[in-house]
């Protein structure tokens, strides 16, 4: 009795053993797939060919397969996308954390989840419908669809995780700082930005990154305003093609090199990302042992 | 009195903080706003209840909505006992630290991966082997969605109290009889959240299911369906209105979805709510 229990109870041990391991797995089979089907094509290129050379053009009769362009692309956009959204994110986060009253602070917060709950391509149409043509009359430009587009549409992606993180970020700053400062004489804002923001930066540092990581990602949005012309990034209102958008672009209708360089390319996406999380996780450790 | 010099940067940061407060609120109540407008006046019962059909030119929403609930259906089936036994280890089997942070570095490194890479491997994975259908793409939102319900019924599972447990075992229960009856119980809201949170995020995916679950409008049942390639909201939103330029249809969806994150979120937070009034 006692040793059928026994088997029993190891049965039932070894079964959630594995659903544990079930996540290790996935990493590994999504990493051991991207790593597989993406050097082949690197190899038959060339690396430094594949990832330096300025010129796409996987159908021409002499195809090029150089995606400087969407690295490029791919970082100039996130850049854009940090430097506009994050300002605002976290001025909102300061104001929401320490001063805003209850009613707007709820009110900012269901509003906040809003545009976090909205999907992606609904943010493409919306940029596609508004943002698209604004542009191109504001800026009297032949098309609208272009590197700026894609940066605006990023910054008010990333707005909801920058704000979330950084709200919280503050809320943990001890009371006894604050209180500290108010005593010497600060007023409210001086404090809550010479002494609560300070304290609280690598709680902010980790949503910036978090933010970094969604916009270079980000695809469908992206897609439906960049214009996906493979050019370099040399203006802002130029039809551009990011790294998620060059996989998503030509997916469907590749074959051969032309197919192996696109999966080559989602395993550039995948380092980069895999880089962006290592620094998050880095962040986050630091904060925990604060 | 304080000097100038602290008025203007008192000033500034309060300017500044107002600015960004009420981008942010605008830019929330304009897309909520404008989609609406744009999209409620063209949800019709016709929209929402046919098929589309080339030959009388209509747009119908029907096969998209029905494959979006088998979608759901099939990913939530078969992600909540992955999610929830991976809970289970962690918090209540796992002796050996190292191993549970690799399985936590793991999901957090599942939840930052771009949903497009999703794409791709789920289509190497899943629709190369079985043909692209809404059962490779729900496969494919499992292994995205692990790590949201994992983490969720983790977060509950640590808070059932530690003196149950003993209790139980006091008792004389086994192990798997103490997970049955007292922990699995107690972790009912974490499970929910993470449940509703991964609808959420099912409802507004598109890049993981383009090259998965394919693009297709036929109406089917639930078996003929998962096995047949078959377009999700998202995806059709995104096939309208930038393959085939159809606007109405398109905010038509978009309207919807809206309304849905809307009330997924409220949702989210009720059950939050509840459950925390509950176990206080």
């Amino acid at each position: 009795m006692k040793k059928k229990s026994n088997l029993f109870e190891t049965l039932v041990h070894g079964i959630f053993l594995i659903l544990g391991l079930v996540t290790i797995g996935c990493v590994l089979l999504i990493t051991v797939y991207l790593v597989v089907s993406g050097i082949p094509a690197i190899r038959e290129i060339g690396l430094v060919r594949f990832l330096f050379g300025s010129k796409w053009a996987s159908t021409a009769a002499q195809p090029q397969y150089g995606i400087l362009p969407f690295i490029l692309t791919s970082i100039y956009g996130t850049a854009g996308a940090v430097f506009l959204g994050v300002p605002v994110g976290v001025l909102t986060a300061v104001y929401l954390a320490k001063l805003a009253p209850p009613k707007i602070k709820s009110a900012m917060g269901q509003a906040v989840s809003m545009l976090a709950g909205i999907p992606s391509v609904v943010y493409g149409l919306v940029g596609m419908m508004v943002l698209v043509p604004g542009l191109r009359r504001v800026f009297c430009i032949p098309d609208g669809a272009s590197l700026l587009a894609a940066i605006i549409v990023l910054a008010v992606m990333i707005l909801p995780a920058i704000i979330k993180m950084s709200v919280t970020a503050l809320e943990a700053v001890p009371k006894e700082y604050e209180d500290g400062s108010l005593a010497l004489g600060a007023t409210p804002e001086e404090t809550y930005f010479r002494v609560s923001l300070p304290a609280a930066k690598s709680g902010i540092a980790a949503s910036v990154v978090l933010g970094v990581g969604r916009a270079i990602g980000e695809a469908m949005a992206v897609m439906m305003v960049a214009g996906n012309a493979p050019n370099m990034p040399d203006s802002l209102f130029q039809s551009v093609r990011f790294l998620t958008t060059a996989v998503a672009s030509e997916m469907s209708y590749s074959s051969g090199l032309q197919r192996q360089a696109l999966f080559s390319i989602a395993l550039v996406l995948y380092l980069f990302i895999m880089l962006v999380n290592g620094i998050l996780n880095l962040f986050l450790k630091g904060e925990k042992a604060e | 009195m304080i000097s100038n010099r602290r008025k203007l940067f008192l000033w500034t940061v309060r300017g500044g903080m107002w600015l960004a407060t009420a981008i942010t609120g605008a830019l929330a109540l304009f897309l909520m706003g404008y989609v609406l407008f744009r999209g409620v006046p063209n949800i019709t019962w016709e929209l929402l209840s046919t098929s589309p059909s080339y030959l009388s030119g209509r747009i119908g929403i029907l096969p998209d909505i029905l494959n979006t609930v088998y979608i759901i259906i099939a990913a939530l089936v078969v992600v909540i006992p992955l999610g929830v036994g991976a809970a289970v280890y962690l918090t209540e089997y796992a002796s050996n630290k190292r191993l549970v942070g690799v399985i936590e570095y793991a999901a957090e490194a599942l939840s930052g991966i771009p949903s497009i890479i999703y794409g791709l491997v789920g289509m190497l994975v899943f629709s190369n082997n079985m043909g692209t259908s809404l059962l490779a793409g729900a496969l494919t939102l499992v292994i995205m969605n692990l790590p949201t319900v994992m983490r969720n019924t983790q977060e509950s599972l640590k808070t059932v109290p530690q003196s149950y447990r003993e209790g139980a075992f006091g008792l004389g229960a086994g192990k798997w009889r103490v997970i049955r009856t007292v922990v699995l119980p107690g972790c009912v809201d974490g499970v929910v959240t993470g449940c509703i949170l991964s609808v959420g995020r099912i409802l507004g995916e598109s890049a993981a299911l383009l090259f998965t679950a394919g693009f297709a409008h036929a109406a089917n049942g639930f078996w003929e369906g998962l096995r047949s390639a078959g377009a999700t909201l998202t995806v059709a939103l995104y096939v309208y209105a930038k393959e085939q330029g159809e606007f109405g249809a398109a905010f038509a969806i978009a309207a919807i979805l809206m309304v849905l994150a809307f009330a997924i979120n409220m949702a989210a937070g009720m059950v939050t709510n509840k459950f925390q009034r509950s176990k206080k």
